[in-house]
């Protein structure tokens, strides 16, 4: 499921851009992502989803280093979380209702944050880098709108400032945290497009979503989290077959009783039923 | 004596230098904090910085040095405590800002000071200024300036979204700690101008007024500069005009002529919101049914004095709640009424 190395002539990126071994994640003492392992090839696109409260921003969270891990080791392009310095390389989306903050911002300077990544310490912005910023802006089709403040446009538009912002720095992964939460179906699809234009590209995207919708036929692997952990990493799921204990019809590696069809609980307690205990058990 | 004579005069100049360096510098870092949502915590560290005062007259030393000491700890309290944000985070910082202005008050009476010392500091004492005020006032200032204008880029970045610059690579925490730095000094650069208890006006209602008519960052930024400045220059001239009759304090002046400002702006960037969300063009969606108007006894047209709204490839005219749109055809146009 993991296509192995690809383009000879980016030499380095050849090593996976995520791995993640045994993570596990503590919020406030309980236990929140247990023993998750996840890799993803260069030029994968990963749609990681769930329901809510099943871990899935949490473990996106975990693998930009927003939540320290408890346990377990996380490399990025093959270097080690604690000394990778490489934040070029990594596009991050995050979950926001809107892209506004207490004073008025142009489309064009929070996209020009995201080129921070590649500017030097005290430095004007130079021509790559407002070249840069014009194609991301031009990419997610906000160009009519470069100078107007964020906070008046639409909850869609305000989403693709965001991407447009991570693509500033021209990078190689890209998480992405819900971008369609909120969005209507024109502009769901409207993102949808851009994605694609990433995934062309050849970009690696870690796509957290709680509905894939018109992003569908982009993903080429499917994470379903339950509970913090990993219950299911496979061929695409549609949308209702992630919340299916069973995961549609797909055959999984996982522990999935093929023999109980319907059999909900995954225990490994042995089940001894008859016909009394059952007739008990709906009475009490 | 006039006007020009008084402007004359060492210490006016000082005032003027003073205020023309405060009210530059206040609103820069003024912007960050109303970027960041926290515009009161100038006014927090304001209070907290009446302990520092305190504490300078108790052991005989400048009182701006140890206010910028003291302010400084209290900010990077405050961050900290922000930091560890729990749903008490703004009561900490609530027992902070009163601690800081009774330490203050208790400290100076046991310095023996009278309340009146104090109160130079706590409403500004611009025309009392000396050489040694001035220069420290400048090398603040100029620090708060070099800093918040030179690390725009970062500061904007963190400020508006925290996630975004840890994954970009920014070192948040020392940005956030850099910011609340930079807010203590203001705050002791402001002391002496306004007064503590009214620096956070400099700092933060030059952006509200600015950010009125702008949209974007930059020149909100360089907007609240300008009017920080003019506030401060044409305040304490208000107060030397007036003070050949009445005694103005020229702290709450600047103040005032600041808040004026905002209340001329605030109705003109109420009409340019409402003229752009009037203004944003119609959905061009398929033709829903529309009414046919045959009769109208008026042409619409540019200047006609009805709101014109892009609507796809025409224009409607906005006309008694309805969408009016010319409709030419062979020998003659009616109206349709969308």
């Amino acid at each position: 499921m993991s296509r192995s190395a690809s383009d000879p002539t980016t030499g380095a990126s050849t090593a996976a851009p995520v791995q993640l071994r045994d993570g596990s994640v503590t919020i406030a003492g309980r236990p929140v992502i247990r023993q998750a392992s996840l890799t993803v090839a260069p030029g994968e696109f990963v749609a990681l989803m769930g329901a809510n409260g099943s871990g899935k921003s949490t473990l996106v969270r975990a693998l930009t280093g927003l939540r320290p891990l408890a346990g377990g080791t996380l490399e990025l392009f093959g270097t080690p979380f604690d000394s990778f310095r490489d934040w070029q390389r990594v596009g991050f989306v995050p979950q926001r209702a809107g892209a506004g903050s207490g004073v008025p911002a142009s489309v064009q300077e929070v996209v020009a944050s995201g080129r921070l990544t590649r500017r030097r310490l005290l430095r004007p912005l130079s021509r790559a880098d407002k070249a840069a910023i014009a194609r991301a802006i031009e990419l997610v089709g906000l160009t009519d709108k470069a100078k107007d403040g964020v906070s008046t446009l639409s909850g869609g538009q305000q989403q693709r400032t965001l991407i447009a912002r991570a693509l500033a720095g021209d990078p190689e992964l890209f998480f992405l945290d819900e971008p369609t939460a909120g969005v209507d179906l024109p502009n769901q699809k409207a993102l949808a497009d851009t994605l694609g234009r990433l995934k062309e590209r050849g970009s690696t995207v870690v796509l957290v979503a709680h509905e894939l919708g018109p992003m569908a036929p982009l993903v080429d692997r499917s994470v379903v989290m339950r509970d913090g952990r990993i219950a299911y990493d496979g061929a695409p799921l549609s949308d209702s077959a992630v919340h299916d204990p069973l995961f549609g019809d797909v055959h999984t590696q996982h522990h999935v009783h093929h023999d109980a069809p319907g059999a909900q609980q995954q225990d490994f307690a042995p089940k001894v039923t008859s016909l009394i205990e059952r007739t008990q058990g709906d009475q009490g | 004596m006039t006007v020009a004579d008084l402007f004359a005069m060492p210490f006016m100049q000082r005032a003027l230098i003073a205020a023309v360096v405060t009210g530059l510098a206040a609103p820069v870092v003024g912007t960050y904090l109303v970027q960041r949502r926290m515009a009161l915590m100038g006014d927090g560290l304001g209070h907290v910085a009446v302990t520092g005062v305190a504490l300078g007259l108790l052991t005989h030393t400048s009182p701006t040095w140890t206010a910028v000491i003291v302010a400084i700890a209290g900010a990077l309290l405050v961050e900290v405590i922000r930091e560890r944000a729990n749903a008490g985070g703004d009561v900490a910082l609530a027992l902070l800002f009163y601690g800081g202005l009774a330490g203050g008050v208790f400290l100076t009476g046991l310095a023996g000071e009278s309340a009146a010392s104090l109160q130079s500091y706590l409403f500004g004492s611009i025309t009392t200024i000396g050489i040694a005020d001035v220069l420290a006032t400048i090398i603040l200032a100029v620090v708060v300036l070099v800093v918040g204008l030179g690390l725009a880029p970062q500061l904007f970045t963190v400020a508006q979204d925290q996630e975004f610059a840890a994954v970009a690579g920014l070192r948040v925490r020392f940005y956030n700690l850099l910011v609340a730095v930079l807010a203590a000094v203001t705050v002791t650069v402001a002391m002496r101008t306004v007064g503590l208890l009214l620096v956070s006006a400099l700092m933060v209602v030059p952006v509200a007024t600015s950010q009125q008519v702008t949209n974007s960052f930059r020149a909100t930024l360089y907007g609240a500069m300008g009017l920080g400045l003019l506030a401060s220059a044409g305040g304490l001239g208000i107060s030397a005009v007036a003070s050949f009759r009445v005694t103005v304090a020229p702290g709450p002046t600047i103040v005032l002529v600041a808040l004026a400002f905002f209340l001329i702006t605030w109705p003109l960037g109420a009409w340019m919101r409402r003229r752009r969300r009037l203004q944003e063009p119609f959905a061009d969606l398929a033709a829903a049914e529309h009414t046919r108007v045959d009769e109208h006894a008026h042409e619409h047209g540019e200047d006609c004095g009805h709101l014109a709204v892009e609507h796809g490839d025409h224009v409607d005219y906005v006309h008694n709640g309805h969408r009016h749109a010319v409709h030419r055809v062979e020998g003659g146009h009616h109206y349709d009424e969308h």
